[in-house]
């Protein structure tokens, strides 16, 4: 019954994308539309002493200049979107966002007033006639410097910067340490970065003055919370609040959260207004506006025996959350849970502190944390390797769980509120295909070495393990319905930023109803078609929404048969469905298809059987219990070039388990754009912040996003670990991609230049601790480790 | 009001007239004033790419120019490419549209996900494969690398101009 599922099926929604007919937030145009603009904080900390926006609303053309101070009621700050999971000591103080700035601006770019005129032009013009008096203050900046005694206030009504404190652990770390052959610490940075998605956030919103319904496009990755939080906000009932998350220029996370003062804002100008109004926000909004992530400090210290078993890890971190907590604590658990990679870690102390700073607020952004946990421990690992003479893959197969481990329980607590388990997973297989594929053995038997003495090539190779929490509840629903030409239609709640949905979650109801991929139209994110769900996030598409999907779909083929059976009098198991038509499997010509059957069970006159529906159609929800864990190992092949400490990757291989795969072509895309966004993170991405939290690069022309000149080819191989957790066994895979290639990239890059010998300097006991790791960087942790630091640019040609 | 200027120019083979605002860019004048939403804007400072259309078959960046600028110029965007036999892309209103060849390669082999940034790349392309029918990889990089994409690592974008440099090195 698998035609479709695991097959490399062109995209439905390709033509319209690559035709420019595809609707996106900016496309939207309606008669009468209004543009808006911002008024934005030029300061990271300062207290409003006044906003005069006389001359804005003088000017021809301008309709509305709102401040805080006319909001009136609807002024709240923003919801929780995550609270807190119930861990015993957790410590969260909740300071969300607001609308706009009423008393204090906690960081550069939050917004002050917003205007709405006759063209954007318009608007923006209006926007630099505000005038702005802030009292400027000190900046929270440094992660460290905001928790010492003194350190201006980001919130002034808490007694510090610290927003949250989390301790987890188990097993007992005192006695692994005391146990221990090896006790090896080290402080780990890694530091922020943006998405980027190439599309910027938008928000377009009319009602119709003759139906009363609002109609709102976002680009959100969630259509449904946001319909049922606006319609709370502007006291309309739900069913008169239509969300519509069009095609989306790609999430990666930002996208999800919720609400950005723009997504209140717009939704309640139409409305008072009476007009439509669309805002779109410009890239340098993007760089301040948009949430970001990343930033934390590790002082991590791991324990083992002297054959490289580990006893014990402990982790105390510092996290920046920026100005506000909306997110709760999705990000820093994620770090703290995932820290535990494929490895049996018998005993794990771990804490974390996040903490409140003047720069945009920290939200969930591919990956979510995960990676800081990854580079974490696979750093550790590879010290303790080197420290113990082990090899680096051997001390990975010494701590792998084994395939009879599973389900896994960790004692700890995961970002949806449940014990954190890993449902299935089998590691070696995925991390010997990786050194068979490198020739990982011949490279360090002698490859490595050979290239250097004979050709003068600093060579270095990387091989990683992580895993990935994937797919977690609470659920998602979908809706499938046979139309009367035969054709399908589908509709669930999740939004879509180009992950393939429309042709994945057709392939599931395709091989159901028997029909082709193509005739299985999906609308996603229209809250007008399906309006239960929470919304693409922690690469759940395929693992919930693909399986509600699956869900609804057997339900639809079950009433299929049953109508079938009785209009061709067999019995349903005499039925076969395929080709678009129901046949009686020993007699062919006795059939219908599934728009005659369509129709026959929406009759016009007649009577109905008691206990039947019209038409086939059915709703079904599905809720995993946990999240489904994917697991995989990265290897890269990289070429330092000890002069100027540029790097190229010459190969890059990415061995996966994500379960039963829905579509390898969809898959191998999440990977490869995975990797390359991990590769931008691992190397050219920073926010660069200055001691007054200004952002010293909010352009592309200083944030620099990875080029196809960049990026390697990724080579990708599967192992298959059914998830138990869905009929299906599949786990997610949308960030699988980018979660490890920072610890890969470090990996390799020491290898490289271990031996090298610029100007003679020893590199044996360079140590690469933190992302990203730009040349000059590199070149700087290279003069330190040589010991020895020559003239600057001494080194280079 | 602002004083405006009345612009003329060729769009995908259509005269079109548009009233604008000296300072209106051009982006924005083939998004907002003639309503070709295919070309999308990514950064408003020339990085990205995405907002690529040909100006008497060179690439540009719409975001850069002034639509006054482009009085009496002959543009194409995403809206004007054509099939095989010279259907226009996205004509064929409701149905499947006819797709240019680069078009169906990009298709084939996953190039696009979000799609956002597509249609510069495309554009760009196509007056990249004009001027160096057989590139190698690393051409077809170079030539890419006036693009931001965020979704796919380029990759697939690559195997889709390989793809149709083989096919039209093969006769058929």
């Amino acid at each position: 019954m698998s035609r479709w599922v695991g097959a490399r099926v062109a995209r439905n929604e390709d033509p319209d994308l690559l035709t420019g007919r595809a609707v996106f937030a900016d496309d939207v145009v309606l008669p009468g539309m209004l543009h808006a603009a911002f008024v934005r904080s030029d300061f990271a900390h300062g207290r409003v002493r006044s906003i005069d926006v006389s001359a804005a609303r003088a000017r021809p053309g301008v309709h509305a200049v709102v401040t805080a101070a006319d909001l009136g009621d609807y002024w709240q700050p923003g919801p929780l979107l995550v609270p807190p999971p119930p861990i015993v000591g957790a410590v969260f103080h909740q300071r969300t966002q607001v609308p706009l700035v009423r008393d204090k601006v906690r960081h550069a770019g939050e917004p002050l007033a917003v205007i709405v005129a006759d063209s954007r032009y318009l608007a923006e013009d209006a926007a630099e006639d505000v005038e702005v008096d802030l009292e400027p203050l000190p900046a929270v900046v440094d992660l460290e410097s905001a928790l010492a005694p003194g350190a201006p206030l980001v919130h002034d009504d808490l007694d510090s910067n610290l927003a949250a404190f989390v301790p987890q652990g188990k097993g007992d770390w005192a006695a692994a340490r005391a146990a221990a052959d090896l006790v090896l610490g080290r402080r780990f940075l890694y530091d922020r970065g943006a998405a980027c998605a190439i599309e910027n956030r938008g928000v377009v919103a009319h009602r119709d003055p003759n139906s009363g319904q609002l109609t709102v496009w976002d680009t959100t990755q969630a259509p449904v919370p946001i319909r049922n939080g606006l319609a709370a906000m502007l006291g309309l009932p739900e069913s008169r609040v239509h969300v519509v998350a069009p095609f989306i220029g790609g999430g990666f996370g930002p996208k999800i959260m919720m609400f950005y003062p723009e997504e209140v804002l717009i939704p309640w100008l139409a409305l008072r207004l009476e007009r439509p109004v669309k805002w779109i926000e410009d890239r340098s909004e993007n760089f301040l506006a948009t949430t970001q992530e990343r930033g934390q400090i590790h002082d991590a210290k791991i324990a083992l025996d002297r054959d490289g078993r580990i006893l014990g890890v402990s982790d105390v971190f510092l996290h920046d959350t920026g100005a506000y907590d909306p997110y709760g604590l999705t990000v820093p658990i994620n770090s703290q849970c995932t820290l535990l990679g494929p490895y049996r870690v018998p005993a794990y102390e771990s804490e974390f502190r996040a903490v409140f700073t003047n720069k945009p607020i920290v939200t969930p952004y591919r990956g979510a944390g995960r990676q800081h946990g990854v580079f974490v421990m696979e750093r550790l690992l590879d010290l303790a390797a080197r420290e113990l003479g082990i090899d680096r893959v051997e001390i990975r197969r010494r701590n792998y769980l084994g395939r009879d481990d599973f389900p896994h329980r960790h004692g700890i607590v995961y970002q949806d509120f449940t014990e954190l388990t890993y449902d299935s997973g089998d590691y070696l297989p995925a991390l010997e295909k990786a050194v068979a594929r490198m020739g990982y053995e011949e490279f360090v038997g002698g490859g490595r070495e050979r290239a250097r003495r004979e050709e003068g090539r600093h060579l270095g190779m990387g091989i990683v393990s992580y895993i990935e929490g994937t797919g977690i509840g609470p659920y998602e629903g979908a809706r499938v319905k046979v139309e009367p030409s035969g054709r399908i239609d589908v509709a669930t709640g999740v939004g879509t930023q180009g992950q393939g949905h429309y042709t994945a979650f057709a392939q599931v109801v395709a091989d159901e109803l028997g029909v082709e991929v193509a005739d299985v139209r999906v609308t996603t994110g229209d809250t007008r078609e399906f309006d239960w769900g929470t919304g693409t996030f922690a690469s759940r598409g395929a693992a919930v929404a693909a399986i509600a999907c699956h869900e609804a779909a057997k339900l639809v083929r079950a009433k299929t048969l049953a109508l079938a059976a009785r209009e061709l009098g067999a019995a349903p198991e005499e039925l076969v469905l395929e080709g678009g038509r129901v046949a009686v499997a020993a007699d062919p010509g006795r059939s219908l298809g599934l728009g005659e059957l369509a129709q026959r069970a929406n009759p016009l006159r007649g009577a109905v059987t008691p206990g039947t529906e019209p038409g086939l159609q059915a709703t079904a929800y599905f809720g995993p219990a946990r999240g489904a864990t994917a697991s995989g190992v990265h290897a890269c092949l990289v070429e330092v070039d000890p002069e100027t400490m540029q790097v190229r990757i010459l190969r890059y291989l990415v061995v996966h388990d994500c379960g039963t795969v829905l579509n390898p072509a969809l898959l191998e895309g999440q990977i490869q754009g995975g990797v390359a966004q991990g590769i931008g993170n691992a190397f050219f991405e920073q926010l660069v912040w200055d001691d007054n939290g200004q952002l010293l690069n909010a352009s592309f022309m200083d944030y620099l996003l990875p080029t196809a000149t960049d990026v390697p080819e990724v080579e990708t191989d599967h192992v298959v670990t059914p998830s138990p957790l869905n009929p299906l066994g599949v786990k997610g895979a949308g960030e699988a991609g980018t979660i490890p290639v920072g610890a890969a990239f470090a990996q390799a890059v020491e290898d490289a230049l271990r031996g090298a010998s610029p100007g003679g300097a020893d590199l044996s006991r360079l140590e690469i601790l933190e992302i990203p790791l730009s040349p000059n960087r590199l070149f700087a942790l290279v003069r330190e480790a040589a010991g020895s630091a020559p003239a600057r640019g001494g080194g280079s040609p | 009001m602002a004083e405006t200027v009345q612009i003329t120019l060729s769009v995908n083979g259509e005269r079109r007239t548009l009233e604008a605002e000296p300072r209106l860019l051009l982006s924005d004048a083939l998004r907002h004033g003639l309503g070709l939403t295919g070309t999308h804007v990514g950064c408003e400072h020339g990085v990205c790419g995405a907002c690529t259309v040909l100006w008497d078959g060179e690439p540009v960046r719409s975001c850069l120019i002034f639509a006054v600028q482009a009085e009496g110029a002959e543009l194409t965007t995403v809206e004007g490419l054509t099939a095989e036999d010279g259907r226009v892309s996205g004509g064929a209103a409701g149905g499947e549209p006819a797709l240019h060849p680069l078009q169906e390669a990009f298709r084939a082999e996953h190039a696009l996900q979000c799609g956002f940034c597509t249609a510069g790349i495309l554009l760009s392309l196509i007056a990249f494969l004009r001027e160096h029918p057989h590139p190698d990889e690393r051409e077809i990089r170079e030539a890419l690398s006036g693009h931001l994409c965020r979704c796919t690592g380029y990759q697939n974008i690559v195997r889709a101009v390989q793809r149709i440099v083989a096919a039209e090195t093969t006769p058929r």
